[in-house]
């Protein structure tokens, strides 16, 4: 990351003048608003496109992933256990027998599937509750975050063995309730803390004193201001959720087998390591590459919108 | 890390003669992404002691660059200090090794800050940030230390100093906090002061106070300063002599009243021009139009030219020097006479 | 001072109710704990009535909760799948992972802040850049991959360390489970680390520091680091509750016998009892984990104590 090196400069000017004050913008400079100076900044960092490419594909893929796998992740062949890589089965087979390359690409959607859902849930649930008690302060504010103090109490992976083995969860849908019940707090602490700096910038006063009401101050003045860290932090957070799928597969509350997903697969693998390691290193390695890729977007994504943190 | 040392004080052969502080042809640049931001081009100025020397100018007129280039603390890379010489005491610092300008800094020359809320480390006490420099330059035990603090904030006039020396610069008020950036400079009673818009971050009322304990010090301890601000309201009362400063060159050096009685530079007057005053009331003030130059980008020819009122084409084409005028002053205009002159 | 400490305790009773509230709902609540009991065989209907009123199944959830609670507050957590006690299980194995998660958190907060400092004071250059690398990857990777693997090359290929931890865990052998239970942790403190210094190296405080004629290195130790760490601190004492969660990974790989393999144990058996008194007790450590935390905060920032 050698982008992060030339730290008092922002695009196009000096941000800071060497002596601390803002340096005007020169005519020739058209004013751009925040989210077009990061889009500017974005388009120009290699990071940010290969990170971009990378989800793209793991999505497409996990739409239709018999594009690039023509065979049937659950037709398998016990003769075949632990072998290792054979023509038209490049990445061998594992311990039932089933080629790896094809569960590999047919694990991809629970991954993704279980990332989308978590997210878009921990985001929606905790950006308006953490909104709310941000913007209204008061009584909401102190009921929701003693709410979310509590919920902070019990570590995630904890609270996962414990939900998931009480409902004998198994599936997308339970494993992404759990992490929707369990990571909103933090986020919500995210968007309050965002919502209350926003709240007293002068616009939204400005906006006060004209009389626009609560919805639309809200809506159009603070919901666009304090988005940003909402995004970069919903954007890392689904690569770290995929991989709590996988943790939780192995400690036997996750997924469960006749599912393909790549965290049953580690975890059948990593126990095998010592007699098959090639089972390991495709599913492992298509999940480390995952979560690395919403991790780098996300930093690309917050280097982008907040010059400061560079 | 107790460093008792004793910086070598064998003067060079002039400098009996030579000023306190002298700056020669310095220049400051700094390098960004989008090329070189030349902050500081060629800049001459000398302060003797118990001399005032006011820089004015602009935010990004190179006046507190420059500063911190004498004060050794500018963060190379990104800056770069390509040309020019810094000469204290008639040595050039510019030459010196970094221990021996540390060994300068808080002893020699110190300085103090605009925000002092900011430049004070907000974790540590104010007494153990005082008491600091002597044990960290005079090698004085933690206890001696703290008595000298709490000498020094008496000299500032900190009320009730034995029982604040405990606390932390949150709990002081600005004016406070600000004496104690000015007592924490005077520790060591250095020879030059560098005070960085001293009073900038304070309430009209304290500003007068700091002002005048800052004054009043000086003379006592006989020190050089160097104000640097963009407040003509501040220099009036302390300066001697003032240099205005504009995209990172001096244009006008002059003695205070000289300065205010007749401007040689369009820029000051302009400057002069836009403080509002009662005799002029329900006039339209008076403003300089546009923006100063980007830096990175300074127009060619004498950098004012695109603001000026006066420019013609020799201005957008040759860089003029600083002619004398008179006796101790000079004017960076091409057009000097006529300025003076209307 | 004082204040601010009762304020703290006080503040925690709702926070510790709330969350054994909500974990004892979870196990109690939400599944069938008599049929579990059995698991595949249809117990007698007498016999199941039997054991729903010996552990008072028929009352109100907060009831049996306030039963619970009042017992525990007694010494007494209930009774594991075979009988016995889990004030037994939880004295035999808290202090395994104890000194798992001690050895984990030296780990973590010694390599860490280390690793973090370093590349902060050198931001830009090759040491830096390989420290963001190294810990991206470390971060990508789950936890118990790097286990396996760890465990394979240094434990059974090399012979460098034993593959799994000896009778008693010894220091020695907790090593390694340490290092791999720290990992992530690790790669977060490094990066957390790196930006409190990369911008406290920017601070006004800091520019006055070397104006004052400071060596090098009481700048940064005496005024950087101090205001650098103030963050760092934080993370690390929430992070000791990840700690003894991420234990269930760590003590299942190289076959400890501490709360993680008992938890799983509680589960595979459904123990109730179990599950729940080791999570109420790992509640309570991570409460205190936390108070610890705000109290040093107190006393590294001064601003918030006079707040």
């Amino acid at each position: 990351m050698p982008e992060n090196t030339d730290a008092v400069i922002l695009d196009g000017v000096p941000a800071v003048a060497p002596d601390g004050a803002p340096v005007p913008v020169d005519k020739r400079d058209k004013p751009r608003s925040l989210w077009n100076d990061a889009w500017y900044d974005l388009s120009r960092k290699p990071i940010f496109y290969i990170s971009a490419l990378v989800i793209l594909f793991l999505i497409v893929i996990s739409i239709w992933p018999g594009l690039i796998a023509s065979q049937d992740p659950l037709q398998c062949n016990l003769i075949d256990s632990q072998n290792g890589p054979s023509s038209g089965h490049w990445f061998g087979f594992d311990q039932q027998g089933c080629d790896v390359y094809t569960r590999t690409v047919y694990g991809a959607r629970a991954s993704v599937e279980v990332g989308i859902f978590s997210t878009l849930g921990v985001a929606v649930l905790g950006a308006v509750l953490g909104g709310l008690s941000g913007y209204f302060g008061g009584w909401l504010d102190s009921i929701i975050s003693r709410v979310s103090d509590i919920f902070f109490g019990i570590p995630i992976l904890l609270g996962g063995v414990v939900f998931l083995s009480a409902v004998k969860g198994g599936s997308v849908l339970t494993v992404s309730t759990f992490i929707i019940l369990l990571g909103w707090p933090q986020l919500a602490r995210i968007a309050r803390g965002a919502v209350i700096t926003a709240k007293e910038q002068d616009y939204v006063l400005a906006a006060k004193a004209l009389g626009a009401g609560h919805g639309r101050i809200l809506l159009r003045h603070i919901a666009p201001n304090a988005l940003a860290p909402v995004i970069v932090w919903s954007t890392i957070a689904l690569g770290t959720f995929i991989s709590l799928e996988a943790t939780l597969s192995f400690l036997g509350v996750g997924l469960k087998p006749p599912a393909v997903s790549w965290g049953i697969d580690i975890s059948a693998a990593a126990e095998q390591i010592r007699n098959a390691p090639h089972m390991l290193l495709w599913p492992a390695g298509a999940l480390s590459v995952t979560v690395l890729a919403f991790i780098l977007l996300g930093d690309a994504v917050r280097d982008a919108l907040d010059p400061k943190l560079r | 890390m107790t460093v008792i040392d004793d910086i070598s004080d064998v003067p060079t052969p002039d400098a009996k003669l030579a000023p306190l502080l002298e700056v020669r042809d310095l220049h400051v640049e700094f390098h960004t992404r989008d090329g070189v931001a030349k902050a500081v081009n060629g800049v001459n100025y000398s302060v003797n002691a118990g001399e005032t020397l006011a820089v004015l100018g602009e935010s990004g007129s190179g006046k507190s660059v420059s500063a911190q280039a004498v004060m050794g603390i500018l963060d190379m890379p990104p800056a770069r200090i390509p040309k020019g010489e810094i000469l204290f005491q008639g040595r050039d610092m510019l030459k010196m090794s970094g221990e021996e300008r540390r060994k300068i800094r808080g002893r020699k020359i110190a300085m103090i800050f605009q925000d002092a809320l900011s430049s004070l480390n907000p974790v540590l006490s104010v007494g153990y940030q005082l008491g600091e420099m002597y044990r960290v330059h005079q090698g004085l035990s933690r206890k001696d230390a703290k008595a000298k603090a709490i000498e020094l904030m008496d000299r500032v006039r900190i009320p009730a100093a034995r029982e604040r020396v405990g606390d932390y610069p949150h709990q002081f008020s600005g004016g406070m906090r600000q004496r104690i950036m000015i007592a924490m400079a005077l520790a060591l009673e250095p020879d030059l002061i560098i005070a960085d818009e001293p009073t900038t971050a304070l309430d009209v009322t304290v500003q007068a106070q700091v002002m005048e304990l800052l004054a009043e010090l000086q003379a006592e301890y006989n020190m050089g300063l160097i104000l640097i601000t963009h407040d003509l309201g501040v220099v009036a009362d302390v300066a001697d002599k003032i240099a205005v400063m504009y995209a990172g060159r001096i244009v006008e050096d002059a003695p205070v009243h000289d300065i205010y009685s007749k401007p040689a530079h369009p820029y000051t007057k302009g400057l002069l021009q836009s403080i509002p005053r009662l005799d002029q009331k329900g006039q339209e003030l008076y403003a300089i139009k546009g923006l100063p130059p980007n830096l990175t980008r300074i127009p060619s020819g004498c950098a004012f030219n695109p603001r000026c009122p006066m420019a013609q084409d020799i201005c957008r084409t040759d860089v003029p020097q600083l002619h004398p005028v008179g006796t101790a002053r000079g004017s960076a205009c091409h057009f000097w006479k006529e300025t003076l002159g209307e | 001072m004082g204040r601010y400490v009762i304020r703290r305790l006080l503040q925690m009773v709702p926070v510790f109710i709330g969350t054994t509230l909500l974990i004892f709902v979870m196990v109690w609540g939400l599944g069938d704990p008599v049929a579990a009991m059995f698991g595949d065989r249809t117990p007698d209907p007498a016999t199941a009535a039997q054991i729903r009123h010996d552990l008072h199944l028929n009352d109100p959830l907060i009831q049996q909760y306030w039963i619970y609670m009042s017992n525990v507050f007694k010494g007494d957590f209930g009774n594991a799948w075979n009988q016995q006690p889990v004030t037994d299980l939880l004295k035999t194995a808290y202090p395994v992972t104890l000194r798992l998660t001690i050895v984990a958190f030296l780990i973590e907060a010694i390599v860490g802040v280390a690793l973090g400092v370093f590349a902060g004071l050198r931001r830009g250059r090759f040491f830096d850049t390989g420290v963001l690398a190294m810990t991206l990857i470390v971060v990508s990777i789950p936890t118990f991959v790097t286990g396996y693997v760890l465990q394979y090359f240094f434990g059974v290929k090399w012979s460098i360390v034993h593959p799994s931890v000896g009778e008693g865990a010894p220091f020695k052998d907790l090593l390694m489970p340490g290092l791999v239970l720290a990992g992530v942790s690790l790669a977060y403190v490094a990066r957390l680390t790196r930006t409190s210094v990369a911008e406290n190296t920017r601070a006004d405080y800091l520019r006055t520091a070397v104006a004052k004629g400071l060596p090098r290195r009481r700048v940064i130790t005496n005024h950087m680091l101090r205001n650098s760490l103030i963050p760092v601190v934080t993370f690390l004492g929430t992070d000791i509750g990840n700690l003894m969660a991420g234990a269930l990974v760590t003590e299942r790989i190289f076959n400890i016998h501490g709360v993680g393999y008992q938890i799983y144990q509680g589960i595979v058996h459904n123990s109730p009892a179990t599950v729940v008194g080791f999570v109420t007790v790992l509640v309570i450590v991570f409460l205190l984990a936390n108070l610890l935390v705000d109290l040093l905060y107190a006393v590294l920032d001064p601003r918030i104590r006079y707040a």
